[in-house]
């Protein structure tokens, strides 16, 4: 039953592909609650999964002995997500655009893109090891694919659109 | 004994060898090298073969098997071989979209327009 005030919770989960299962199952189940789209449902779904192995993979190096942390919280209208690992962080900005040119034919990179796209905001901290994500139940106007990074204001925001094919 | 269902089906039609993904999620590393192991074969069984994957049971995936397709496709090219995909419901083509894989793969929306299409290839 949907409830005015935010459902929050943290979680540390250990650093294994399949510990997001239950936190998954938890924030979804908060969104059905509270009435989010099945598009928001499968947006946020999405950008848990690819965060969260970006946090394993990348952040971690894979190593089950170190954990991430989750902090969530659900309202009537938006959803928060934080994740932060315990690696060294990296520099968003330095990752290839993988929609271009030779990076189209690579098999990783598309994680962040992804996030990007279906996170209203994406942002990540001084240090890289943590990224903050929302998404809202009310769409802006327009929603459309994240130009190449250029821009360090808007990063993870809709901005001019490059055109969908 | 647990009983171990096959993450693909292979039918062989006259014109082509159709691999149906069977789990509605395919997210984790294991289960994406399972279907790597279980793919393959089938393009390195004959020169030339007309490949079709149907996602008709496939609700949601993540950046990692674009990955495997991609790997996919590679393996095709190096057989003279030709890739289809069909059967993408339009949350998962919105990941195409978004990635610009709608540029190097083949989709339709169905088995039979994606078989026809390799007709009129030949």
């Amino acid at each position: 039953m949907a409830s005015e005030t935010p459902y929050t919770c943290s979680v540390v989960v250990e650093s294994t592909p399949s510990s997001i299962v239950g936190v998954c199952k938890w924030i979804l189940a908060k969104l059905k609650d509270n009435d989010f789209s099945e598009d928001d449902i499968f947006a946020v779904h999405l950008a848990l999964e690819e965060a969260f192995i970006n946090a394993v993979k990348h952040g971690n190096k894979m190593d089950p002995a170190k954990e991430v942390k989750i902090d969530y919280s659900v309202g009537l209208d938006k959803v928060g997500i934080s994740m932060t690992d315990q690696g060294n962080g990296f520099d968003p900005d330095s990752v290839p655009d993988p929609r271009y040119g030779e990076n189209l034919y690579r098999t990783e990179g598309r994680g962040l893109l992804l996030i990007r796209s279906f996170m209203d905001v994406v942002e990540f901290n001084e240090r890289g090891n943590s990224v903050h994500m929302v998404r809202y139940k009310a769409k802006p106007k327009q929603r459309c694919i994240p130009q190449i990074a250029t821009d360090m204001t808007d990063r993870g925001n809709i901005k001019d659109c490059d055109s969908a094919t | 004994m647990a009983v171990i269902k096959p993450k693909i089906n292979v039918k062989y039609t006259d014109n082509a060898s159709i691999v149906t993904f069977t789990d509605e999620r395919i997210l984790e590393e294991n289960d994406i090298r399972a279907l790597q192991k279980s793919i393959m074969p089938v393009i390195e069984q004959a020169r030339q073969i007309n490949l079709i994957l149907d996602f008709r049971n496939v609700r949601f995936l993540s950046s990692a098997v674009l990955g495997l397709l991609i790997r996919i496709s590679k393996k095709v090219y190096e057989h003279d071989s030709r890739l289809r995909l069909c059967n993408i419901n339009p949350k998962i083509y919105e990941i195409f979209k978004i990635t610009r894989l709608t540029r190097i793969f083949d989709i339709y929306p169905d088995t039979d327009s994606a078989i026809e299409s390799l007709s009129k290839a030949d």
